[in-house]
C-alpha cells in the first residue's frame, strides 16, 4: 500500500496539525497543535516520546484515540498533549495492567454482561487484542488503521466501536470502547503525577480545586459561591 | 505441617468493626485475647496521611484498601438454573481489607433501625395480613427488639461521636430529627455537619411538601471529640475524600482511630496480622470450635491457634464460607427451605430517583464529608400507609453529594454524548451544577436469594468461592419505581434548570456499577435454630463458643447503611458474653 511508505510519525504530524490548528485559530488559544509545538520546542526541548509498554503501532492508536475522545478545543489541549498516552502507557505497564486485584483462575466461561469482566486477558493483553481488533476493523472499512484516518473518520469509527457494531472475536467491540474511554478519563481527571490532567487542565476547566487541605470554613463561606481557585496536586503539597 | 499453639481464652477473627469491639470489650473482663487479621496493619498516621490519601485513582478506581479479588473473591449468577461466574474484579461493592477493615474506608453513614425494621415478618403479618408476604419472600423477625438495642446504640454512638440531631427522645418527638425513629435515651454526642447546597435545597423542598428531612446521622464529628474510651477523634473538615479512603484528620471514626489506640497497648491483647483464617476446627459432639486454622501469608505457614472463645468478625462472605467449609451448622437449601448456612442474603436497592441540574448555582461539590445531607424517612419501612401499594418495605431519600471526585462523580444532562468536544463543554458547564435526589431501599429476603459454596472456582487457599444466588424482585422493583416518583415529585418543586425523569433499577442485578457494600446474610440471627444460624445473642445454635458478628446476622436488609445496627449488636453480644457466658460457658438459650 502506499501509505506504508509514508512514514507513520509524520503522516500523523500533518493530520494533527491540520485538526488541532483550526482549534487553535478558532480561540487564539496556544499548545493545541504540532504548529504550536514546533514553536515551543524552540525556547525548551520536547520531552522525548518513551513508552513503558506499547509498541510504535498501539502507541499511534492510542494517541488517536485520547485525541478523537479528548479533542483539542478551547477548553482544553488534546487528548495526548495532556499526556494522557503517556498515562495509558503508565498504567498498562503497571500492577493495573498486568491484572493486579484481578482474579484470574480459570476456567474462563463466556457470561452475562452483569456477571463482569471474565476474559483470560490481564487489562495490558486486552488493550493489545482491542488495538489490533480496531486496527483490522478499520483496514476492511477505510482501507487503513485507525491512527490513520481523517479526524471524521476517528470520530465515525469511535461511534461504531462505542455501539458495539464491529464484530470482533472474544469480547464485542462495546466492551472494548468502554475500557478505552474510562482509562482516557481516569487519566484526564487523575492527579497529574500520573502523567495525564497536565497541568490540571482537567480540574481548571471543570472548576475541581483538587486537594486543598480543609474546606472547614468554606462550606459555610462559600454556599451557593463560585470558588475560583488555582487547583492544588499532590506535588504542589510534596 | 500445622504448628498447634498455646490455647487462649478468646480468638477474634478480622479486625474491623464488630472485631475490634468484641475484642476491647473481652479483653476488658479479664480475657487473654488474639486478634487475626488476614492484611497488614494500617495507622492514619502512617497510611492516611496527606497529600497522597487524596489520590483517587489509587484508591478508588485501583481500590487501594480493598479486599484482593486475585486472592478470593465470589461468584455469582441470577438464578439456580445458570453457571455462577467468579466477579474477576469488585465493582457493586467493596469489602475492606488490613486492619480498621471497610470500617478504616466507609462513609460514616450511622443509623439506628426503625422498630418495625426488627419485627418484619410479624409487624407487617399483623397489620396488612399474611398475603401481604409474598410466599417466596423468607423474611424473619430478627428475635430482638428495638428496645433490646437501644442501650447498644447509644455505646456505638457515643464511640463513634456520631454528630446528628435526635428526632425522638425518651418518646418526645423533635421537629429538624428523624421523627420515625424509636426512642432513644440521649441526643447524639455531636451536633449535625454543616449542610449544602444539594442538603438544605432538599431539605426546603421536602418541608415544603410536609415530609420530615432531617440531617443524615454520620460518623464524621462536626467538633473534636473525646470518646468514653478515651481516643479522640478531630473535627471534619469537609475535603470531600471520604468514602474508599482513610481519614487524616482522624474526624471520621474507625476502629482505627475509636478503639485500636486503646486496644492496642493492652498486654491482654494480641494482634497478628497478615493471619489469613482458613478453617474452624469443630467437634460436633461437644458442639464447640476448638481451635482456629490460619495461615501467615508471609511464609505460607499454617498455625492453629486452640480458643476457648471464638469470635467470627469476618465481612458477610467470610463469615458464611467459614461456617460452611468448617462443618458448622448445616447448609441452607433452597429447594427444601430446611437448613440454615447461606440462607436470607440480601443487598441494598440504590439509585432510585431522579438528578436535577442548576444552571445559576454553586454546589461546589468537592466540599463535602461523607455521611452528608439531608434525608427523609416518610417512604421508609412502615411509615406511611401500604396498603394497595403491592409492596413491603420502603427506603430513605436524600440529596446531598459526598464528594466531587472528577473520576467518578460527575453528571451532564440526558442525551450528552458520551465523549467528545460536546461531552467537554457540558462537563465543564454542570460539574459543580448538579445533584441527585434519591432512594435508597430495604432488600428483602427470598427463597432462592442464597450463599453457598461455588463447585469450580477456588480461592488462593485452595477453598470453594462463595456462590451468591441472586437477583433484584419484583417487591424491590415496586420500591424503585414508587421511590423514584416521590424523587421526582420533590425535585420539580426546586426550581431546577433540568429534572431527569424518574430511574430505577429495573434490570437484573448487576456486578459492575458501585451501589453499596451492604452485602447481609448468610449467618442469620433468629429465634428459632431451625430457620437461623445463631441464637438472639449472636451465639451459634451449633457451637456455644461461637458468636458471629456483622452484617451476616441479619436476617434481611433494611434501608439503613449497616454500620449501626452491627456495632450496637457487637456491644449487645459483648454483653452477654460477659455476663453471662463466662460465668457458664453453654449455649444461652435452648431451642
Amino acid at each position: 500500500m502506499a501509505d506504508e511508505k509514508i512514514p507513520r510519525r509524520d503522516f500523523l504530524k500533518g493530520a494533527g496539525a491540520a485538526g488541532a490548528g483550526a482549534a487553535a485559530i478558532a480561540t487564539g488559544l496556544t499548545a493545541c497543535g504540532e504548529e504550536t509545538k514546533t514553536a515551543q520546542a524552540t525556547a525548551a526541548p520536547a520531552e522525548p516520546e518513551v513508552w513503558h509498554t506499547l509498541n510504535a503501532t498501539e502507541a499511534e492508536f492510542i494517541k488517536a484515540a485520547v485525541d478523537t475522545l479528548i479533542p483539542a478545543d478551547e477548553l482544553t489541549p488534546s487528548g495526548t498533549d495532556v499526556g494522557l498516552a503517556t498515562f495509558i502507557d503508565r498504567q498498562l505497564a503497571g500492577g493495573f495492567g498486568n491484572g493486579a486485584k484481578l482474579y484470574r483462575q480459570g476456567p474462563f466461561l463466556p457470561g452475562k454482561p452483569e456477571l463482569g469482566y471474565q476474559l483470560a486477558l490481564t487489562p495490558r493483553e486486552f488493550f493489545r487484542a482491542g488495538i489490533e481488533a480496531t486496527n483490522e476493523w478499520t483496514k476492511k472499512t477505510y482501507g487503513k488503521e485507525f491512527d490513520r484516518l481523517t479526524q471524521e473518520q476517528r470520530d465515525e469509527a469511535m461511534k461504531a466501536l462505542e455501539s458495539g457494531k464491529p464484530e470482533f472475536t472474544g469480547f464485542s467491540s462495546a466492551m472494548f470502547f468502554d475500557a478505552l474511554l474510562t482509562i482516557t478519563q481516569e487519566g484526564f481527571f487523575a492527579d497529574p503525577m500520573y502523567g495525564g490532567n497536565k497541568n490540571k487542565v482537567a480540574w481548571k476547566m471543570i472548576g475541581f480545586p483538587g486537594l486543598p487541605a480543609s474546606y472547614r470554613e468554606e462550606i459555610k463561606t462559600y454556599y451557593n459561591k463560585k470558588y475560583d481557585k488555582e487547583p492544588q496536586s499532590i506535588a504542589d503539597f510534596s | 505441617m500445622v504448628t498447634k499453639l498455646k490455647e487462649v481464652d478468646a480468638v477474634v477473627i478480622g479486625m474491623g468493626w464488630t472485631g475490634s469491639i468484641l475484642s476491647r470489650e473481652l479483653t476488658k473482663a479479664g480475657l487473654n485475647v488474639v486478634g487475626l487479621e488476614r492484611g497488614a496493619m494500617r495507622t492514619p498516621r502512617e497510611d492516611f496521611a496527606i497529600p497522597n490519601i487524596r489520590d483517587e485513582l489509587k484508591y478508588q478506581h485501583r481500590h487501594e484498601l480493598f479486599q484482593d479479588t486475585a486472592a478470593e473473591t465470589v461468584t455469582l449468577r441470577h438464578n439456580m438454573s445458570e453457571t455462577a461466574l467468579p466477579m474477576r474484579r469488585l465493582g457493586s461493592f467493596l469489602p475492606g481489607n488490613n486492619v480498621g477493615g471497610a470500617g478504616s474506608h466507609w462513609n460514616g453513614a450511622t443509623w439506628r433501625r426503625l422498630e418495625v425494621d426488627y419485627i418484619v415478618r410479624s409487624h407487617y403479618t399483623q397489620k396488612y395480613g399474611a398475603k401481604a408476604i409474598p410466599a417466596d419472600m423468607t423474611v424473619q423477625d430478627f428475635g430482638v427488639t428495638y428496645a433490646d438495642m437501644e442501650p447498644y446504640y447509644d455505646k456505638f454512638e457515643k464511640l463513634c461521636g456520631i454528630s446528628g440531631q435526635a428526632g425522638n427522645l425518651k418518646g418526645q418527638k423533635i421537629e429538624g430529627g428523624n421523627i420515625f425513629e424509636g426512642p432513644r435515651s440521649d441526643h447524639y454526642p455531636n451536633k449535625p455537619l454543616a449542610r449544602n447546597f444539594a442538603a438544605s435545597t432538599f431539605e426546603t423542598a421536602a418541608k415544603n411538601l410536609g415530609y420530615h428531612p432531617f440531617p443524615q446521622p454520620s460518623a464524621n464529628a462536626s467538633e473534636a471529640y473525646t470518646n468514653p474510651e478515651g481516643a479522640t477523634m478531630g473535627q471534619c473538615v469537609y475535603c470531600g475524600f471520604c468514602e474508599r479512603f482513610g481519614c487524616e484528620s482522624n474526624a471520621k471514626a474507625s476502629p482505627n482511630v475509636n478503639i485500636l489506640p486503646v486496644l492496642l497497648p493492652d498486654p491482654k491483647f494480641e494482634l497478628r496480622t497478615h493471619a489469613y483464617v482458613k478453617k474452624l476446627n469443630y467437634d460436633k459432639q461437644q458442639k464447640k470450635v476448638t481451635s482456629v486454622v490460619y495461615v501467615d501469608t508471609r511464609t505460607g505457614e499454617e498455625y492453629e491457634q486452640p480458643a476457648g472463645i471464638v469470635i467470627l468478625g469476618a465481612y458477610v462472605f467470610n463469615n458464611t464460607l467459614l461456617m460452611l467449609y468448617s462443618g458448622i451448622g448445616t447448609p441452607y437449601d433452597p429447594v427444601t427451605g430446611k437448613g440454615v448456612v447461606g440462607k436470607n442474603y440480601c443487598y441494598q436497592y440504590t439509585g432510585s430517583g431522579v438528578t436535577v441540574f442548576f444552571d445559576d448555582k454553586e454546589t461546589n461539590p468537592f466540599m463535602a464529608a461523607g455521611a452528608f445531607g439531608s434525608i427523609m424517612d416518610d417512604f421508609n419501612s412502615d411509615n406511611f400507609d401500604h396498603s394497595g401499594l403491592g409492596f413491603i418495605g420502603g427506603g430513605h431519600i436524600s440529596a446531598g453529594l459526598s464528594n466531587g471526585r472528577p473520576i467518578g462523580t460527575r453528571a451532564t444532562p440526558p442525551g450528552t454524548p458520551k465523549w467528545g468536544k460536546e461531552w467537554k463543554a457540558a462537563t465543564a458547564k454542570w460539574y459543580r451544577r448538579w445533584f441527585d435526589v434519591s432512594g435508597t431501599a430495604c432488600n428483602y429476603a427470598y427463597r432462592d436469594n442464597y450463599l453457598d459454596l461455588d463447585p469450580t472456582y477456588k480461592d488462593v487457599l485452595g477453598r470453594p468461592l462463595i456462590r451468591m444466588t441472586f437477583n433484584f424482585k419484583d417487591n424491590d422493583r415496586k420500591i424503585g419505581a414508587f421511590l423514584s416518583q416521590k424523587s421526582f415529585e420533590i425535585a420539580k418543586t426546586m426550581n431546577a434548570t433540568i429534572v431527569t425523569p424518574p430511574r430505577y433499577r429495573d434490570g437484573d442485578y448487576d456486578s459492575r456499577p458501585y451501589q453499596s457494600t451492604h452485602n447481609t446474610g448468610g449467618t442469620i440471627m433468629g429465634a428459632d435454630p431451625s430457620t437461623s444460624v445463631l441464637n438472639k445473642y449472636l451465639q451459634a445454635w451449633d457451637a456455644h463458643n461461637l458468636f458471629v458478628m456483622g452484617a451476616s446476622t441479619f436476617p434481611q436488609n433494611q434501608s439503613y447503611n449497616p454500620t449501626g445496627p452491627l456495632g450496637a449488636s457487637a456491644y449487645w453480644s459483648a454483653n452477654a458474653i460477659t455476663t453471662q457466658y463466662l460465668k457458664n460457658p453453654g449455649p444461652l438459650l435452648h431451642a
